[in-house]
């Protein structure tokens, strides 16, 4: 995601440098033309033909209906049907993981971003066993999420021997927290046109927390690979000017960190629209529905077969993510003339 | 042994009962027995002299493919020796083993080139292929079959009225209890609802909780919609109600629920996010009265980890869900079965039908059980010596069933079962007093995957 941005502004800066196109196109020879376009076009083809066919594809068959296993000259095309199904039949599964991704993604922004910044903040100030608490906070990231969700939700979670309930002297039958299956919600609103309230369920808010123990670690270690290359003059500075700790930070490092804070801020709309796994790995409790499960429990296995509905909710999906990347898109323009 | 990681209940080669050493180290001995046997049948498949009756006259010859999906070490085995015991030695069989998991996700790619006769499941899931002209019709086969009770018969027809499938072995779904728990208190196995209502108000009064529950995975609370719905509405309504044929927001269904709903507060609460083996645990502490899911319940109790579990096993008894609607009573049985299905045109038509016919004998089935001794055999007369008590309690359980139904994710469309009503029994299960909004929202979900 970072990448294709970081080529931005030197093509854009381009045009003004070079005084004149044909002269420095014919700085460049005939072999070296060729091992550009080769250099080029292999990685553009792939990239074309891996993401974008198959993002069209899934965008026109969300406008048919397919089992998926019949000829491919069964496709019919329904026009609007999946996203009218998606949006009144099938409402009390597309609203609330809908509601899910969204809420996880500001969860995501103020809780274990923010925290994790402040730990690479302190971790910076070399502070005594600095190491020894980067490697704890760092490692739950070399777990995968699905690992993480079992690890929550059987040593942890558990109803009769988990951490918490045990701690908590809730593991007697009829006191049991059930982190994992409960349901109901923390904070509910109705909205109009639909028959059910939205909002956030108890165990999704308990998965947040495990989703957080990981994403904090993440966002700390990249954040403090860049807090060591600010140049220490500037703090410095600012110190001798008698900033505070907090103004420091607030008006010296974090904007001289531009470029780690836009990779953490994509890194995180990534991770809320992605999350997947974690959820997927704990069986889809009812009250975690996400974006990213309907779609595969549309597509795949025994229970999919519905190619159309499938890609419809993967076309609302692609929509979700590429607002926010048009978003971006748009503020590094603007801000880097 | 069965993990919760599964989006649909287990199927009967997944599951067992928990085996007493014993027959651990018989069906060790055979599998090991086997692993030698084996070889020397697929080099010249003659050397096996065990050829007691079965099958039928030998008339085929020639080679036939079996598609199988039994890939762990000891069902894989168990299925050579059945498939070795066929007594037609001029029809050689080529055995394709496929992982289990794979095997049933790609079921649908894998019919349109399938071997000649593959194994499978009973229920929608076979009716589906058969209303689509995937799988072939073997009536014939059926009318030999004298040992194969009317339930599976029942099973194993299509829409069409015709047989399209070879019932091989299964396990039952009943309420599970503890003997010594029921001696000790004086609890007497519920016939009707009142008694079951009144039993459970026993049970929450000497503080025991009446029902375990664990529904983790969305597929256990199946069971029990289940079974009050065939108890209310019948056997047919069921087979009809999961076909899409009836209105999920009629009186019939809402009085399923309506009963559930007065049952619900016997349950263990927080049911959504317990695991069957953490529900089955409150079984085997007899902290909960009544526990109803198939007979792999037991096979949460590991003897060679706890030495109390052997104890366990043995005290676990059950009984069948109780009769509501006198009309019914007590005639259908849910009871996953695992068997064979012939492909729509095989290479091998008459060698597929004679082993098709030699699979559903005693004969076949036994030679199975004999190296993995952990399911019970469809056919009747079935040497039932080895058996644990739980076995032959299901044998006959199953035996005298007038219906055998398949279990919700099986008798029904696999999208629906798993993105419609898994969903719908959880969120009932939180909030029973929002069932009408729920049955509404299904009906309309179901239109819509019915088409």
């Amino acid at each position: 995601m970072a990448t294709p941005t970081s080529t931005v502004p030197p093509s854009a800066a381009a045009p003004p440098a070079a005084a004149g196109k044909r002269r420095r196109l014919s700085q460049i020879s005939g072999r070296d033309r060729l091992i550009l376009v080769v250099m080029v076009s292999i990685p553009l083809l792939l990239h074309l033909l891996l993401v974008w066919v198959p993002a069209i594809a899934t965008v026109v068959l969300s406008f048919t209906e397919w089992d998926g296993l019949s000829s491919v000259s069964d496709i019919a095309f329904i026009g609007l049907k999946n996203y009218w199904e998606v949006f009144t039949v099938f409402d009390n599964r597309f609203f609330p993981a809908v509601f899910n991704n969204l809420f996880l993604l500001v969860f995501l922004f103020f809780g274990p971003t923010a925290l994790g910044i402040l730990f690479a903040y302190l971790l910076d100030k070399n502070i005594r066993g600095t190491r020894f608490y980067q490697s704890v906070y760092y490692f739950p990231v070399v777990l995968s999420l699905a690992v993480v969700g079992i690890i929550w939700k059987s040593v942890i979670y558990s109803p009769s021997q988990g951490l918490v309930n045990t701690v908590l002297g809730r593991t007697a039958e009829g006191n049991q927290i059930d982190w994992i299956g409960d349901q109901e919600k923390v904070f509910s609103f109705p909205l109009p046109g639909l028959d059910f309230d939205l909002g956030l369920s108890k165990n999704f808010a308990a998965i947040l927390v495990a989703m957080a123990w990981r994403h904090a670690g993440y966002i700390m270690v990249l954040y403090l690979a860049g807090l060591k290359s600010v140049d220490p003059s500037l703090r410095e500075a600012a110190s001798i000017d008698g900033c505070s700790e907090w103004q420091t930070f607030r008006r010296v490092v974090f904007p001289t960190m531009k470029p780690i804070n836009v990779v953490v801020l994509v890194i995180t709309v990534i991770e809320a629209l992605r999350a997947y796994d974690i959820v997927a790995a704990l069986n889809t409790p009812q009250g975690m529905e996400l974006m990213s499960i309907l779609v595969t429990n549309n597509l795949v296995g025994e229970g999919g077969g519905n190619v159309g509905r499938g890609s419809a909710y993967g076309t609302i999906l692609l929509v979700m993510c590429i607002g926010f990347i048009i978003w971006y898109l748009i503020n590094n323009y603007r801000q880097e003339p | 042994m069965s993990d919760s990681k599964y989006r649909f209940s287990p199927a009967p080669s997944r599951v067992g009962w928990m085996l007493n050493r014993r027959q651990v180290l018989l069906g060790g001995a055979a599998t090991v027995g086997l692993v030698g046997a084996s070889g020397l049948l697929a080099a010249c498949g003659d050397d096996d002299d065990d050829t007691s009756g079965g099958g039928g006259g030998g008339a085929a010859s020639g080679t036939l493919t079996f598609g199988s999906n039994y890939s762990d070490e000891k069902p894989k085995a168990a299925m050579a020796a059945a498939i070795g015991a066929f007594p037609n030695k001029d029809v050689t069989v080529n055995i394709n083993t496929v992982d289990h998991n794979s095997y049933q996700e790609n079921i649908t790619t894998y019919l349109q080139q399938p071997d000649d006769v593959m194994c499978w499941f009973a229920g929608y899931r076979m009716r589906f292929f058969a209303a689509k002209g995937l799988v072939g019709d073997i009536s014939d086969v059926w009318a030999d079959f004298t040992t194969l009770s009317e339930g599976f018969k029942t099973a194993s027809t299509g829409d069409d009225g015709k047989q399209y499938f070879v019932p091989f072995y299964y396990y039952p779904w009943a309420v599970h209890y503890r003997k010594s728990l029921f001696e000790e208190k004086g609890y007497k196995v519920p016939a009707t609802l009142d008694e079951l209502n009144a039993l459970a108000e026993q049970m929450k009064g000497d503080g025991i909780t009446p029902f375990a529950f664990g529904n983790d995975g969305k597929w256990p609370a199946m069971g029990t919609f289940d079974m009050i719905n065939m108890r209310t509405n019948g056997y047919d309504f069921h087979v009809s109600l999961m076909a899409g044929k009836e209105d999920w927001t009629s009186d019939q269904v809402k009085q399923v629920f309506a009963t559930w709903t007065d049952l619900l507060p016997y349950f263990q609460t927080g049911g959504n996010g317990r695991t069957w083996q953490e529900a089955a645990n409150a079984l085997g502490d007899k902290s909960a009265g009544m526990y109803l899911l198939g007979t792999f319940v037991t096979s949460n109790f590991d003897p060679s980890k706890d030495p109390t579990a052997q104890e366990i096993i043995d005290d676990i008894d059950f009984f069948a869900y109780p009769a509501i609607n006198p009309e019914h009573g007590q005639d259908a049985v849910e009871a996953p079965i695992d068997g064979f299905m012939m492909a729509k045109s095989p290479k091998n038509e008459a060698a597929a039908k004679e082993l098709l016919g030699f699979l559903g004998t005693a004969d076949a089935q036994e030679a199975y059980l004999k190296v993995d001794p952990s399911s019970v055999a469809a056919a009747s007369d079935a040497d039932t010596s080895g058996y644990s008590p739980l076995q032959k309690k299901s044998a006959e359980l199953v035996g005298k069933a007038k219906f055998i139904s398949q279990f919700l994710d099986r008798d029904t469309n696999p999208e629906f079962a798993s993105n419609v009503m898994g969903p719908a029994l959880a969120d009932f299960i939180t909030d029973p007093s929002k069932i009408d909004t729920i049955l509404t929202s299904v009906e309309e979900q179901k239109k819509a995957i019915f088409g």
